[in-house]
Order: structure tokens, then sequence, then C-alpha cells
């Protein structure tokens, strides 16, 4: 073990972070050796980006011993971070869009050097030799705002290798990449091994990963729960240890024999997202539509809310023509969307949570324009309740509540406006595991009062806990429908990747 | 021949400002003979270099991602100051001292700017347009808010010195001033410092991502700084040259003038979310509304008519742009 | 939608803060010019002099509700002012029977008033269908309409309105001065619009975050219109009492009203990002301008100078309202 600590590159030490009284991390041992690959598995708020922040200086440890490259840091920046080969690509890849391959590569390097003038010759020739290094052509004239997200990726990647990284920290490396785009990466990631330069690959699904790794460590809940070589483990045990239960959650109840069609979807078509989307949608059925990222997954919930118009196709709810491209529209056919992202699409952060809910109900409860305040305030609150929303005040700014009680008032807004559909895009991202569970117990009950619910996901577990049916798209196409209860995760994971 | 054009040559907003430009000096021809002619182009060259230089500057700021509506203020606050200080202590001072006196003037209150920005991190429009009043308020009560019309004479050699005069076959005189010299040098050196320090690269580099510029380790609050003390030593020597060349030193002068200037910068391509922005287009737009304000009689629209045209041209130049972004979004879904 | 908010509430609120400034500034003048700023006279010669540009701040205080900010004010307010005073000059005359001239009158303030609106509709089109941000939307615009008011003008003044004009601006109504309950009328319409209606608290959620607001199906193009149309209309108000004061109309009138409203309303607590403001600390910040200005006018302070307090006023206010020192503080560790 002692051997271990002296050859490492990246040695912690029980390392303690805690936040405003909670505790983010808890006294965690992780050491990362030279050329080694280690899979930093944990569902959100398992402490696993408090722990890349540590590494990369951004956020100083409570307690705990940082070595990087044999030498001690009691405290650490970013810049003797990256300075000491400790490169961070981000899921945004922190590019800058309005400048050219070339420099986003070379703009860290020539800034270490302490260079005052820009040589544009020696940025496209670092550029060249990191990109060549990699075997990937790019035009490094190109503005990387104008470059699919893969090459944007690949640029980041080069950006690290001209910064001479002696780690890489990826993270969520594979969430936007398309099968074959993911098969490169490991080639890449393999030959930067073989030159010595060591790989953290920040994950909640590793399966992608897993073959090109040595070492896998779990956190849960800030502490860490499981480690070893990479080959102990299958994308069944790092959910078992990232999530704590062996047991998945209850399938859904059957849909009600004889069930009315709610929702019809025929031949959505929007050129360059999705094409002939067809579906329809029981009343009290969860369909789940999954697939990689920029299969167009998105784009076809948006286009069910309005917030995409499609270039043809129509949308039924209860037999009639929901106009295309209008989210008003779609909301008094009575559709509702929670957005994936809810910080930036969900929720009004510096708002109260009253009113974050209150807002979907508005002119139910307004006359000759004036709010009946008292009313409205009555109806959000009875939804917070009904929710559970764990809040000690509902005057409080949305921003103080954690991932899955916002995810709840999202929620509420839309249950207020008593939906006949409900579009869920990623109904559990950013969600604790305990809240996780409870939000499919929600989903499961408002699909058994009767509501058309539409999962769309990549968190295989959370579609078969939910799903009755499961469609699977690919290239803005349905290319599989399946039945939520005799599919497999394995066989799922299959479709999705083949 | 097209491959000899940058890929978005078409849809750029300098190729759209140059066509209009263009389009309008046809039209000014077909008017007015006389309009094509070295006197047309000499007068306009000499009212593009105040404007020229204060665009330059308020392009740097928009690149860099912030808005500056203070430039002018600075520009009479710097050319009045050191006009005083002159007069006071040196009369018989000479020009090239005058002009340094009012840059570091500039660059002081750009200082001030850059500090309330880049250091206290506040919203760009709201502080300059704070300083602005400011700048001007302290100028006009405490240093004075008369007319000086007897400069130092360093100052009025300054303005007779001509590159090139003569007369045209037709009888029109025209002279191409000395201070077009400072203008192709604001120019050069701008362009150098975009282009070929580190220091530039990272303006640009901040306009296209704040947060990815820190995290790569640019020193975000310094190039900030940088930007502001810089925009304000151009408008030190913007202003001091408008003061020599209308050989008066005028307190009322200049400020008004802000939102022409960004206008002729936003025509010229730049945007207000930052990171983008060029010299080229900046002159061009700098052009353009040099021509409307100068030239719109000759195509037979009254003068009045001007502050409407160049609302329009506005409205239009980013309106364009603006649109066909939306549009690009909503195809992207 | 507050129900209940303790003592301490209140005391913390940005609003309080100016209630304090606004009797520090009224009790400082007092002090240091009991027998003049204490005078009936100057008590009612400020009565009738804010109200113009407070009304103005109200205008922009509802763009910068959205995020937005209307930096076309004066120029709609002076457009405004230059239609009806064209009306009037070209309709009526001094020697009309009063009722007649009335009549006029009602009509030149309609026409001002469509202008406001129709200037409002444009600027909220631009913002809303064309994408354009709200400053250069309205710098454009404004330079339109303070165009339009040269073009129409050829630049002068226009005057010689019949007596009945002065009703807006320098009658009194039971005593008040009829600017000053055009403004308390405008400020209470706009502080129900704000809190008590469907639109006011969509303008506020818009505000706070445009993308959420789409998510949430508001149809954000129809809050930005109606709520650049009512800046608009407030601004023709605003430029009518400008107009009956001055027994005028021109292209330039008021031109650093802009500067000032765009000061009383983050003075008054409104976020310049959008999504928090309240009309009471529009209402307390336009109060503490005009004591400290009327004030300084009687310390025979310059205009001037009143320019520079003013501009220093707006950066120290930001510099309190955002915490920014605590910003610097942290930004000079070392460990940066």
């Amino acid at each position: 073990m002692s051997s271990d600590h002296d050859t490492a590159f990246i040695d912690l030490r029980a390392i303690t972070k805690r936040y405003a009284g909670v505790t983010a991390l808890d006294s965690v041992d992780f050491t990362v050796q030279p050329g080694e690959a280690v899979c930093l598995a944990g569902e959100n708020g398992s402490g696993k980006s408090t722990l890349i922040k540590i590494i990369s200086g951004v956020e100083p440890a409570t307690e705990g011993t940082i070595r990087i490259a044999g030498q001690d840091h009691p405290t650490l920046n970013p810049r003797i971070s990256a300075a000491a080969g400790v490169m961070v690509i981000f899921q945004d890849f922190s590019l800058f869009p309005n400048l050219s391959v070339a420099e986003n590569i070379a703009f860290a390097t020539q800034l270490s050097t302490h260079q005052r003038f820009f040589r544009s010759r020696s940025a496209r020739k670092i550029a060249g030799d990191a990109l060549d290094r990699i075997g990937v052509q790019i035009d490094l004239d190109a503005r990387v705002e104008s470059l699919p997200v893969a090459q944007k990726q690949l640029v980041a990647i080069c950006r690290a290798l001209a910064s001479k990284a002696q780690l890489i920290i990826m993270d969520e490396p594979t969430t936007a990449l398309t099968d074959k785009e993911v098969r490169r990466l490991q080639g890449i990631i393999r030959m930067l091994k073989e030159e010595g330069v060591a790989v953290i690959f920040v994950s909640h699904k590793l399966a992608e990963v897993l073959d090109v790794s040595e070492k896998v460590v779990v956190l849960r809940n800030g502490k860490k729960v499981a480690e070893g070589p990479a080959s102990d483990f299958d994308t069944q045990s790092l959910t078992y240890h990232m999530t704590g239960r062996d047991v998945p959650e209850m399938p859904p109840s059957d849909v009600t024999a004889g069930a009315q069609t709610l929702m019809q979807v025929q031949g959505l078509t929007k050129a360059g997202s999705f094409a002939d989307i067809d579906f329809e949608l029981k009343t009290g059925e969860v369909l789940g539509i999954t697939g990689l990222l920029g299969c167009g997954r998105t784009s076809v919930a948006k286009a069910l809310f309005g917030l995409v118009s499609p270039d043809a196709g129509s949308i039924t709810v209860d037999g009639k023509q929901v106009p295309l491209g209008d989210p008003q529209a779609a909301s008094l056919a009575r559709i509702g969307y929670v957005p994936e992202d809810r910080l930036t699409e969900g929720l009004f952060l510096s708002q109260s949570i009253l009113r974050n809910v209150a807002v979907g109900r508005l002119d139910a409860h307004s006359s000759a324009g004036f709010l009946n305040m008292q009313g409205l305030t009555e109806e959000a609150s009875e939804w917070l309740r009904r929710l559970k929303v764990k809040a000690p005040d509902v005057e409080a700014p949305v921003k103080s509540l954690s991932g899955g009680n916002q995810q709840r008032v999202a929620l509420a807004r839309w249950l207020s406006r008593t939906p006949r559909v409900l579009v869920l895009n990623g109904p559990s991202v950013g969600v604790d595991v305990g809240s996780k569970a409870d939000i499919h117990g929600i989903i499961r009950d408002l699909a058994s009062q009767g509501i058309g619910i539409i999962v769309i996901s990549d968190d295989l577990p959370e579609l078969l806990a939910t799903c009755h049916r499961i469609l699977v798209m690919r290239d803005g196409r349905i290319i599989d429908a399946l039945d939520g209860k005799s599919v497999t995760e394995d066989d799922l994971a299959q479709r999705l990747a083949s | 021949m097209t491959n000899l054009l940058p890929k978005d040559f078409w849809s750029r907003n300098e190729t759209l400002v140059a066509g209009v430009i263009i389009l309008f000096c046809i039209l000014a021809t077909l008017s007015d003979p006389r309009f094509f002619s070295i006197t047309t182009v000499s007068d306009l060259l000499r009212a593009s270099i105040v404007i020229g230089i204060l665009a330059v500057g308020a392009m740097l700021v928009l690149v860099s991602g912030g808005i500056d509506v203070s430039f002018t203020a600075v520009a009479v606050v710097a050319m009045y100051s050191s006009t005083v200080l002159a007069l006071a202590i040196w009369p018989n001072i000479p020009w090239p001292m005058i002009f340094v006196i009012s840059v570091i003037i500039g660059a002081g209150l750009g200082a001030i700017n850059g500090f309330f920005i880049a250091f206290l991190g506040l919203p760009t429009l709201i502080v300059t347009l704070g300083t602005l009043s400011i700048f001007r308020g302290f100028l006009l009560t405490f240093i004075g808010s008369q007319r000086i019309s007897n400069l130092p004479p360093s100052m009025r050699d300054f303005s007779r010195g001509v590159l090139a005069r003569g007369t045209t076959e037709a009888g029109n005189f025209y002279s191409i001033p000395w201070a077009v010299l400072a203008l192709v040098f604001v120019i050069v050196l701008t362009w150098f410092i975009l282009r070929k320090t580190m220091l530039g690269r990272s303006i640009y580099a901040i306009g296209g991502s704040v947060e990815s510029a820190r995290r790569i380790g640019i020193n975000v609050k310094w190039t900030q700084f940088f930007v502001y003390v810089y925009v304000g030593a151009l408008a030190g020597l913007a202003g001091i040259i408008h003061g020599a060349v209308g050989r008066m030193a005028d307190p009322f002068s200049l400020v008004g003038l802000e939102l022409s200037v960004i206008a002729a910068v936003v025509l010229g391509g730049a945007r207000l979310i930052g990171g983008y922005g060029t010299l080229t287009g900046t002159m061009l737009g700098v052009a353009l509304i040099v021509i409307v304000q100068n030239s719109l009689i000759v195509v037979g629209i009254p003068t009045t008519w001007q502050s409407v045209t160049i609302g329009i041209l506005i409205l239009l130049g980013t309106g364009i742009p603006a649109y066909r972004a939306k549009r690009t979004a909503a195809q992207a879904g | 939608m507050s129900t209940h908010t303790s003592m301490k509430d209140v005391t913390a609120a940005p609003e309080f803060r100016l209630l304090v400034i606004a009797v520090f500034v009224f009790g400082l003048m007092s002090v240091l010019s009991p027998d003049r700023f204490l005078s009936a006279q100057n008590l009612t010669s400020m009565a009738f002099q804010f109200p113009e540009f407070a009304i103005l701040a109200l205008a922009m205080t509802i763009a910068m509700m959205t995020g937005g900010i209307d930096l076309s004010v004066v120029g709609v307010a002076n457009l405004s002012a230059v239609v009806a005073a064209l009306i009037l000059t070209q309709f009526s005359d001094a020697e009309m029977p009063a009722s007649q001239s009335a009549l006029w009158l009602v009509i030149a303030v309609t026409a001002a008033l469509c202008v406001g609106a129709i200037a409002g509709l444009i600027n909220g089109s631009l913002v809303a269908f064309f994408g354009l941000p709200p400053i250069l939307a309205t710098v454009g615009s404004g330079l339109v309409f303070t165009g339009f008011a040269v073009a129409m003008t050829g630049g002068s003044a226009v005057m010689g309105f019949p007596g009945t004009v002065a009703l807006i601006g320098n009658a009194t109504l039971l005593g008040v001065p009829v600017p000053l309950v055009l403004f308390v009328l405008l400020a209470v319409l706009l502080h129900l619009i704000l809190t008590r209606t469907a639109f006011g608290l969509r303008v506020t959620m818009y505000g706070a975050n445009p993308m959420a607001a789409l998510y949430a199906a508001i149809d954000v193009n129809r809050v930005l219109l109606k709520v650049y149309m009512i800046a608009g209309v407030f601004s023709s108000i605003a430029g009518l009492i400008v107009m009956s004061r001055a027994n005028s109309a021109k292209a330039d009138y008021g031109s650093s009203y802009l500067l000032l409203s765009v000061l009383i309303a983050v003075l008054g607590g409104v976020n310049p990002y959008g999504g928090y403001g309240r009309v009471i600390g529009v209402v307390l910040a336009v109060l503490s301008m005009q004591f400290l200005s009327s004030g300084l006018n009687m310390l025979q302070v310059s205009n001037f100078a009143r320019e520079l307090i003013w501009g220093a006023l707006l950066i120290l206010v930001m510099v309190i309202n955002t915490h920014a020192l605590t910003a610097l503080r942290g930004s000079l560790k070392p460990s940066k």
C-alpha cells in the first residue's frame, strides 16, 4: 500500500470538505498512478464533483493532505494544479466559441510560458502537434462554435495535451458522443495511457469507459463506498454501489385494460432534428423515450410542448389537434413539460417557491386582470404539501431548496394545471438517490390517476422502473418500441449503443 | 475567386455595410457628379478622425463583453483640462506634450471605469452612465465651463500641418491633415495589440467566455482593467485632436456623440454579447456614419432627417444579424 | 404575495434603506436652509418639478424589471409632445372659446398617448420578435423618434398654445399640483400592475429568468410588447407635462432626464438584470433626488455639480446594492 502512495501522481488522504454545515466529502483517500485510468463513479450529490474541484484547486479541502507528483500542497489553486499537470475537461468543454481551433488548443500553453506576444505560427504548430498526437484532423482555422460536439471534445483534449497534462480529468465524457465516437475516444485514451498520462473519468454512466480503465472508485453521500480493479465491476455492481440499492424499484402496475388513447403523434418531422415520429399514449400510461444525447429525444420532447416548431406532422390530445410550435396552445391542450435543466429552464431561482408554482395558474385566479392572491397562494401551498416539498418557508427563493425538492416544485407547477399529458425530460437528473425513488413513485401515482406521462431519459434503470413502453431513438428516428416489463437493462443498453 | 473570400463573406456585417456605402456613393454620384472627388474623400476623412479613434476604443470594450458610454466625457475632460493646464503652466509647450498629458488624463479616467467594472464587478452600462455625468459634471464645476479659443500656439501649428493639399481641376480645395496619422497610428497599434499580443487575444477570449477564460488562467480582472484604461487613453487622444483641429477647447463638445460612435461599431459587426468585432468592420461603420452625417443632403435627404437615418441604420445593422441568429436558433431546435 | 412580514424583513429591505436616505436628506436640507427649504413656495415648486422625470423613471422601472432598459424614453416624450404641440398650434389659438380649445387639447393628448403606445409597440417588437438587445433597440429607436421630432419641427421649438394647455403642468387640483396628481396616479397604477395582476407577476418572472418563462408557457412576446408599450405611454405623459410647463415642445428637451431616470430606477432598488423592483422604492428614490437637487439649488450649487453628484450617487448605490465591496475583498485575497 505504501509503495502505491510513493509512486502515485495524485495522492489524497483523508480529504474532508464541508460547505456551510453540509459534509460533501467525508475522509476520502484517493490515488491515481501515472498512466492509470480511474473511473470515479457516483450519483449526483455523491461528492465526485467536489473531489474534482479539490484536485484541480478550485475549492480548498477542509481537512486532509494533497500530494501531486510527490509534492505536498497544503494550499492549492487552479494555477498550481495546472502547472503540476492536472487538466480538467469540463462537461461544457470551456472553449472559446469565437476563437479558432488552433488558438483554443494553444491558448493555455502560450499563457503558461508568460509570453507577451501571440505567435500565430507557433499556436498552429502547438495545435497541429496535439491533434497529430491523437491522430485527428480538424481544420485549425475553423471557429470552435462551428464544430460538432465530438470535435469540440477533441479540441478540449488537445488543449489539455498541449499543456503537458499528466492527468486529464474528464467530466461526463461520453454523454454527448455516438457509439463510434466513444470507440475513437477509447482508442485515444489507450494511447495517452501508454504515454504515461493518467485519466480520471467522472461519470454516473460508466459502461463505455469501464474497459479502458484500471480502477474504479465509487462515492456515495460523500464517502468512498467501493474501490477496486475495473475488472471486478460491471454495470450492475456499479449501480448497486452508486445507489446502495440492490433490488430494482417496483415496476409500474399495468395500464388499465381498455384505456383510451390520450395523445396521438403522427409523422412529426423537423429537418435536421427528427423525422417520422409516430406514437400513441393511453390514459394512465408511462411512455419512455430514450437514445443517446443528440439522437433527437430532447427536440421531440420540446416539439410536443411547442417549444420546437416541427416541419410536418400532427399531435392530437383527446382527439383534438394541438397547434404546433406554440407552448401556450400546448399548455391549453393540457400538455405539461418539465425540462431537463431545472436551473436555467425550469425554475425562477431568485423567486419564491410559492411563485414558482403559482406562475402556472395565474389565469385561473385572475378576474379583470387582477389576481386573487389568497386563492392563488392557497392552491400553490396545497400542491407543495401534496408533493411533500420540504421547505421551511414557502416565501424563500426556490434556489434554497435541494435538487429533489426543486424538481417537486417544477412538478407542482404543472400538476396544479391538472394536465392530461405530462412530458418529463430527465425527471431525476441532479436529484439525490432517495428523492429519485420518490419521484419515480410520484410518476407511477400520477399515471394511476389517468395522466399520460412521457419520460425522456437515458437513465436506463429509471426507464425500467417507470415505463410501460420504451421507444428507442437514433439519428432522429424511432428505431425500437419495447415493452417495459419484458426488456432487461442489458438488452436496452445494447439497443441504445448498436 | 470565391475561395479567396472568407467562408462567411456574404453573411458578414462588414459586407453589408460596405455594400450600403458603395450604394450610397453610386446614388450620390448620380445625383451630383461632384460628389465623386478627392475633396469629398478628404472632407470625409477629416470628419472620421475623432469618431474613428473613439470607435476603435468602443469596439475594444464591446469585444471584451462590456459597453462604455463615458468615453466622450473622458475625451472632453482630457482635452479641456490638458489645455487649461498647458495655458496655466507653460503656454509655449510643444504640442506632443499636451497630447501626452491628455492621453494620461484619459487613461486615468479610464482606470476609474476599470476599477468599478473589473474589480467591483458592477454592470458596465450603469457604471459608465454614472461616470459620464461624474466626469462632465466635474469638468464643468471645477475646471471650467468657458470655451477657450486662444489655444497654446503649438496646437495651432499642429492643426495647420497637412500631409497633402491642393486644388482639384474643378477648383475645389482639399487637404489631408496630420491628424490622419493619429488615426492610422491608433489602428495599427490596436491591430497589433488585438492580433499579436496575448493580451489582445485574452480580450477576445474573455468576450467569448469569461468562465472559460478564468479556468485556463487568464487574468480576467486585469485584462478588463486594461481595456478601460486603453479606451480612456484613446479618448484622451481623440479629445485633444478634436480641440486642436477645431482650434477651440469647448467643454460642451463631444458629449452626446457616444451613441453614434457605438452605433458605428455595432454596424461594423461587433456584438453586445462580446467576443466579436474587427477593425475593418469598425472603420466601415465609422465611414457609413460619417457619410450619413455629412453627405445625406447629396442624395436628397434633408439634414433634419439625419438622426432618423442613423437610428434606422442601427436598427437594421443590429436587427438583421439578431433576427438571423434568432431564426437559426429556432431551426436548430 | 407575502402576507406576513416581520419587522426584521422590513428593515432589511432595500426600500427601508431608501426611506432612511429620503428622511435624512430632507432633514439635512431642512437644517442647512430651514427658512428656504421648508418654505411653502419651495415645497410647491418641488411638487411641480419632479413628476416629469419621476414618470420617466417609472417607465424605466418596468423596462428594467424584464432585464431590459428603455433608452428611448426621452425621445418618445419629446416626439409625443411635438405631435401634441403641432396639433394644438395648427388647430387652436388663443382667441378660441375655452370649450373648443379644451376639445383640441383632448385630441392632442390622445394623439400624444397614441404616439407613446406606438413607439412602445415598436420597441417591444424589436426586442421580442427581432431579438435585438434592448439597449441597441431603444438607442436606435430613440434616435428615430427624436429624429422624427426634429424633422417635423425643423429643430426649433413649437409654441403658441391656448391657455388650457397649462392645465396639465401648471394647475392645481384641490391645492395639489396636477403633475403630482398624475405621478401619484401612475405610481399607484404601476404598483398595482406589478403586484396585483397576472401580467405584473409575469413581468417579474420573465425578468428573473426569460428561458424559464418560455418553458412555463408564458407568452413572453406579449409580455415584452405590453411592457414597452406601458413605458412608451408613461413617457408620453411625461412629455406632455414638460410641454405644458415649458409652454412649448422641442425635440431636444430634457436630455439629462435619460440618465436621471436610469439613476432613479437603480437607486430605487430595481435590479438592472431584471426580476426585482418595487414602485415604493422608486418613489422614495425620486423624493431623495428631488430633496437633494432642490437643497443643492438653495445652496447655489450649479447644475453641473448636480450632474456630478447624481453620477456619483448612481455608482455608490450600485456598490452598496450589489455588495461589490465584499467581492473586492474576496478578489484581493492572495490565493487567486
